[in-house]
């Protein structure tokens, strides 16, 4: 018996590592203690009936956000294990085998369980409140897919203690990540920690596709939406079209594994080609997904910043939406090397550089909007002004990856590697780090210290180019991604030190800006205006952070920046159009809201049982969690009290104190 | 112009004021249920994609037979052609069961729904009979490329199928229940257009996986 136990559960913990006992140890501690607070101060009713049964759109976009900054922090400590491996030629800090499975969960980590729910915080707190709406079209399927993301992430990072991470590369290609390469079960946490976090991508595409087309307030044409809506919803649109090629992907990974199929196997008539084409698919149009919201994000600020209206409005709109669109047309500049023929290759690249056409006319739009405009610079703006110059520069190694013969040179070296994080650092990272402060005090009702932020900034920015610019040259000088070991002769040391270095600086300037959200936390300065920025849209217009039901009276909105407008109007002691004024004098009405639901919680936890079960073939396992997860789609199909009205005479308080704290 | 009516409904709504109450929530209501049925169109498009990546590696791998058996030596079609007929039928008949439900006829909506969804049983026992017979000849979904991507593609449309099964009866059991609402007619007229859908994937199958690779 004992025997039994022992050898269960060495192969059920991963063992024999200092550093991941290390984490094993801090992960118990963490979790006794995180029940010990929640007992002694007697909050699991308040987390429960306040946060994990939420289907109000703020408190599901904090929680991802919540989630999303642990996920970077996990991500960044894997950065920085690998940078201190690369920092001395021929050294075993990190073994071959722990570092393939450093480098696959950094890169899986950040662009899926750190950019993605950051990305989905920031649509689902700013998107309601930016076209006049009081949620977002589903607000139960919202809630599913935040615990979908919130289970998945877990799924995939509890691989990292139990059974083993997964070790075939961000993208898992096969035939490494079949069952003859990968015969652990870190692979199995690899497809269903994603699959189950991707459902729940896919569903938030559609409700904010939604939510945009057929919630914005009167009057809100869609050529008078603020660029972040419509960076929204291109986002949203290339989500519905790639995520479902992501599931099949996996899907067939998984049959391959499972059922032994021969999908992508080399025996059998299975082509591993298959699967890289179809993985980038979905891929390639993934990154776009995640920086065109961010391009929103800058758009936003780059105009509420120059006191000006965004210059080029039709021309933004028109590039955002092609980028979706062609971002389906690249997906093969990823394996040029692949031998696909020069016919294929020069479609792709041809088609790869046609992008770099839209995203110039933007970077002149964002331009233009602070020519002559009335500039200030609060953090925002300052990750905003170093986010032009980075994205050019990342931009243009892309166009220089994007031609083809180039590319058999520069294919899976550093100077790859050095490209992508520009982009993604300099383009998604800076983004959503500029939104988080700009809508900050709209979440929270303060504001962020912005003397900390400031040195954040810089030691990030600094960091940034310490850490990344070295990385090109060593690209050039041969250096290839995924190897743990160089030998000195290479004369590859110096380089890498500095890049370590500024790995370094990134990982201070994530601790500055800790520090500055402790900070402002703890010398909370009630930011009482509601219009922290003198901003142009209507997430201004309203208390910080918003009531419950976001907008007491929906508004009736006349002009692009429409806020701004009526400020201008104000200003100038106009009188607004008949139709503004009218609904800002109508008299309260009960408000329609959704009731809150534990199903989701319950439903994705049932997923993650399922997964857990396929990964280790229990079948028990799975039976219980596909079971539960039926069972939960009945009894919401079933329950018919699924919203309620909150009377006039409460709203009536709720706006009346929001007043009063002007 | 959809627009400008809609901003005009709303304008109304809020010129109102106190009487409305009553009209307002019978607003939003129909509203949530328009919503929730382009929701449902948006959903297709993600299914439409579902299969259409399934199909593309079908194609690819369709002459993958690894030395096992072709698809044309085990498959019998006239199985195929009569589980065919018995899907495009209950698509009919799930259509004749709007036509029940436009014409407030409960008792017939839900005759005609528990045909549709026999229909779609019967479906689904022809299909896992041809696919026991296919894994006793000897070709099951690790035989080679083509069978792997064959029961997939095959298996995944069945799967759809049943699921449309499941949710179909407690449809039904809810209409039983609470006669014909807003709410669960916009729940029919959904699964109706899952169901046509499966359908049109059906006639795909039919075409590239069975006309195309066996005949």
């Amino acid at each position: 018996m004992w025997d039994k136990i022992k050898d269960f559960s060495s192969e059920f913990f991963v063992t024999g590592d200092p550093l991941i006992l290390g984490a094993q140890v801090s992960i118990a501690i963490t979790m006794v203690a995180i029940v010990f607070i929640l007992t002694y101060f007697k909050k699991w009713r308040w987390l429960w009936t306040e946060w994990l049964t939420s289907v109000d759109h703020k408190k599901i976009g904090i929680m991802y956000i919540i989630a999303s900054i642990l996920m970077l922090f996990r991500g960044g400590v894997d950065a920085l294990l690998m940078r201190m491996q690369l920092a001395v030629p021929q050294v075993e800090f990190l073994n071959a085998e722990h570092y393939n499975a450093i480098f696959t969960t950094h890169g899986v980590i950040m662009i899926l369980f750190m950019a993605m729910p950051l990305m989905f915080g920031l649509f689902n707190i700013v998107v309601p409140l930016q076209i006049g709406a009081r949620d977002v079209a589903f607000p139960f399927l919202n809630s599913l897919s935040f615990w979908m993301f919130f289970f998945g992430a877990m799924l995939f990072n509890v691989s990292f203690v139990i059974g083993g991470s997964p070790d075939a590369g961000w993208l898992a290609y096969p035939p490494l990540s079949g069952l003859s390469g990968s015969p652990g079960v870190g692979q199995d946490f690899y497809i269903w920690g994603i699959q189950i976090s991707g459902i729940g991508s896919l569903a938030t595409g559609i409700n904010f596709i939604v939510t945009i087309l057929k919630m914005r307030a009167p009057g809100m044409k869609l050529m008078k939406m603020p660029m972040f809506t419509w960076s929204v919803l291109s986002s949203c649109t290339t989500i519905i079209f790639a995520f479902p090629i992501l599931t099949v992907t996996l899907f067939l990974l998984f049959i391959d594994r499972y059922l032994g199929a021969h999908f992508f196997t080399l025996d059998g008539g299975g082509n591993p080609m298959m699967y890289i084409n179809l993985i980038w698919m979905w891929g390639h149009p993934e990154v776009y997904i995640v920086i065109l919201p961010a391009f929103g994000i800058f758009s936003e600020i780059v105009s509420a910043f120059s006191k000006k209206k965004l210059f080029g409005y039709k021309s933004m709109v028109f590039a955002l939406m092609s980028i979706s669109f062609f971002s389906f047309f690249t997906w093969a500049h990823h394996f040029f090397t692949m031998g696909s023929g020069a016919n294929v290759n020069a479609f792709f690249a041809v088609t790869t550089m046609l992008i770099a056409i839209p995203t110039g006319v933007k970077v002149f739009n964002w331009l233009f909007t602070m020519y002559r405009g009335k500039l200030s610079f609060p953090t925002p703006m300052m990750w905003t002004i170093a986010f032009i110059p980075c994205f050019v520069i990342g931009g243009m190694t892309g166009v220089l990856l994007s031609v083809a013969p180039a590319d058999f040179q520069f294919h899976n070296s550093y100077f790859l590697i050095a490209h992508f994080h520009q982009v993604l650092i300099g383009g998604v990272v800076f983004g959503y780090f500029a939104g988080l402060y700009y809508w900050w005090p709209k979440m929270f009702g303060f504001k962020l210290h912005e003397g900390l932020g400031k040195w954040a900034f810089w030691f990030w920015n600094i960091g940034f180019y310490v850490c990344f610019m070295p990385q090109y040259a060593l690209g050039l000088m041969g250096m290839t991604r995924r190897f743990n070991e160089y030998n000195f002769d290479m004369g590859w040391q110096p380089l890498n030190v500095v890049s370590t270095v500024g790995g370094f600086l990134m990982g201070i300037a994530f601790l500055f800006q800790v520090w500055q959200i402790a900070h402002s936390i703890k010398f909370y300065k009630k930011e009482k205006t509601g219009d922290t920025w003198d901003g142009r849209t209507l997430e201004w217009s309203i208390p910080s952070p918003a009531p419950m039901y976001n907008f007491a009276r929906i508004p009736v909105v006349t002009e692009q920046d429409d806020w701004w407008e009526k400020k201008q109007r104000r200003l100038r002691g106009e009188a607004d159009p008949p139709e503004v004024a009218q609904a800002e004098q109508a008299p309260l009405e009960p408000i329609h809201m959704p009731r809150n639901s534990g199903v989701p919680f319950v439903m994705s936890s049932f997923w993650f049982i399922a997964g857990f079960g396929f990964v280790w073939d229990w079948k028990w396992m799975i039976v219980l969690g596909l079971g539960g997860v039926i069972v939960s789609m009945l009894v919401r199909s079933f329950t018919y009290n699924t919203d309620y009205y909150i009377p006039v005479e409460e709203v009536e308080r709720t706006e009346a104190a929001a007043r009063g704290a002007h | 112009m959809a627009e400008a009516i809609k901003n005009k409904g709303h304008l109304a709504h809020a010129g109102h004021g106190s009487h409305g109450g009553d009209h307002g929530h019978g607003h939003d209501h129909h509203d949530q249920e328009e919503m929730k049925t382009f929701g449902f169109w948006l959903f297709l498009i993600t299914d439409v994609i579902l299969f259409g990546t399934l199909f593309a590696t079908y194609v690819v791998l369709r002459n993958n037979f690894a030395g096992g058996p072709l698809g044309s030596d085990l498959i019998e079609m006239s199985g195929i052609i009569a589980s065919t007929f018995i899907l495009l039928t209950s698509s009919f008949t799930s259509g004749i069961a709007l036509l029940e439900m436009n014409k407030g006829n409960k008792k017939g909506l839900i005759t005609w729904l528990i045909i549709t969804a026999l229909l779609g049983a019967s479906f689904i026992y022809l299909e896992v009979n041809e696919f026991i017979h296919l894994v006793h000849e000897g070709a099951n979904i690790g035989t080679s490329a083509y069978w792997s991507a064959f029961f997939t593609l095959v298996g995944t449309h069945g799967l759809h199928v049943t699921v449309g099964l499941v949710w179909m009866t407690a449809i039904i059991l809810q209409i039983r229940r609470r006669g014909i609402t807003p709410v669960t007619k916009r729940k029919v007229n959904i699964i109706s257009l899952y169901w046509h859908f499966l359908d049109v994937v059906w006639i795909f199958v039919f075409t590239i996986v069975y006309l195309m690779g066996v005949m």
